[in-house]
């Protein structure tokens, strides 16, 4: 099998997560939607360091999947202390930095 | 049909199935879950790529450990507020359409792009390669890493605080 249906696979799965990105309100709900995105990448990653024979690849990967764990850890204490603060966590809520 | 493009279907179908359920599920809840189930579809894909070592990480720490904080946010929030976070999308049709013109252009450039019809030779053992890797080329970066999830878990403590 080729590395088309990988990247296909990758990209449907991206797009998916940038519709949930685009649609959700909540802000939970956004953050898995930039979890989809980041996973759809991860096989891309990996499906390019295979094919090429790349183990560098892999190496990428390890360090994407820790970094998006410190992300969402970062991104949910934010939602908790937005909660805190304003009793909301929907994305339209949140304007009162506009000028 | 081969085992491998079968077993490639079974995954995409799950995958693609879970995925579609995270950004449409009416019940926050429910979204996290199929999330647990699209990233560990995601280990699935790992595996079939020989990257084993890779879907325990990816398992490990990503299904297990992101959805486990991400459950307990849902619940600490709730908590706070008494009621049941609203879990509703908004501008479906446009977030729709931007989404597949872009899986369009992504999915042309694939299609017309040459690409190796399969895989290199695997030279050892992935898993031993990344460790050599990790400790030779890639230490400074491994080193960094550890104090970015250092100064994540300060800051997220310090940021989740209780209230004076």
């Amino acid at each position: 099998m080729g590395l088309q249906p990988y990247l296909i696979l990758a990209a449907v799965v991206f797009s998916i997560g940038l519709f949930g990105v685009l649609t959700r309100r909540n802000t939970v709900g956004i953050l898995l939607g930039v979890e989809l995105m980041l996973n759809a990448v991860n096989i891309n990653l990996v499906a390019f360091s295979r094919f090429h024979g790349h183990t560098e690849g892999m190496v990428l990967t390890i360090f994407a999947i820790c970094l998006t764990v410190a992300e969402v850890s970062l991104g949910l204490a934010l939602v908790i202390l937005l909660f805190r603060s304003r009793r909301t966590a929907l994305a339209d809520h949140i304007d009162w930095l506009k000028g | 049909m081969t085992l491998e493009v079968a077993t490639f279907w079974v995954l995409a179908v799950v995958l693609v199935g879970s995925a579609l359920a995270v950004v449409l599920s009416k019940n926050l809840f429910h979204s996290v879950l199929w999330l647990a189930l699209a990233l560990t579809g995601t280990a699935g894909v790992f595996l079939m790529l020989q990257a084993e070592f890779l879907a325990g990480v990816q398992v490990l720490h990503y299904a297990g450990g992101v959805v486990t904080v991400v459950v307990f946010a849902i619940v600490v929030t709730e908590r706070l507020v008494g009621t049941k976070l609203s879990h509703t999308s908004r501008g479906v049709v446009r977030g729709a359409m931007v989404a597949s013109l872009f899986l369009a252009f992504i999915g042309s450039e694939v299609m017309s792009w040459p690409l190796p019809a399969a895989p290199a030779a695997l030279t050892g053992d992935p898993t031993k390669t990344i460790g050599t890797l990790l400790m030779t080329r890639y230490v400074l970066p491994f080193e960094l890493l550890a104090v970015v999830l250092l100064v994540a878990l300060l800051g997220a403590s310090y940021f989740a605080r209780p209230e004076e």
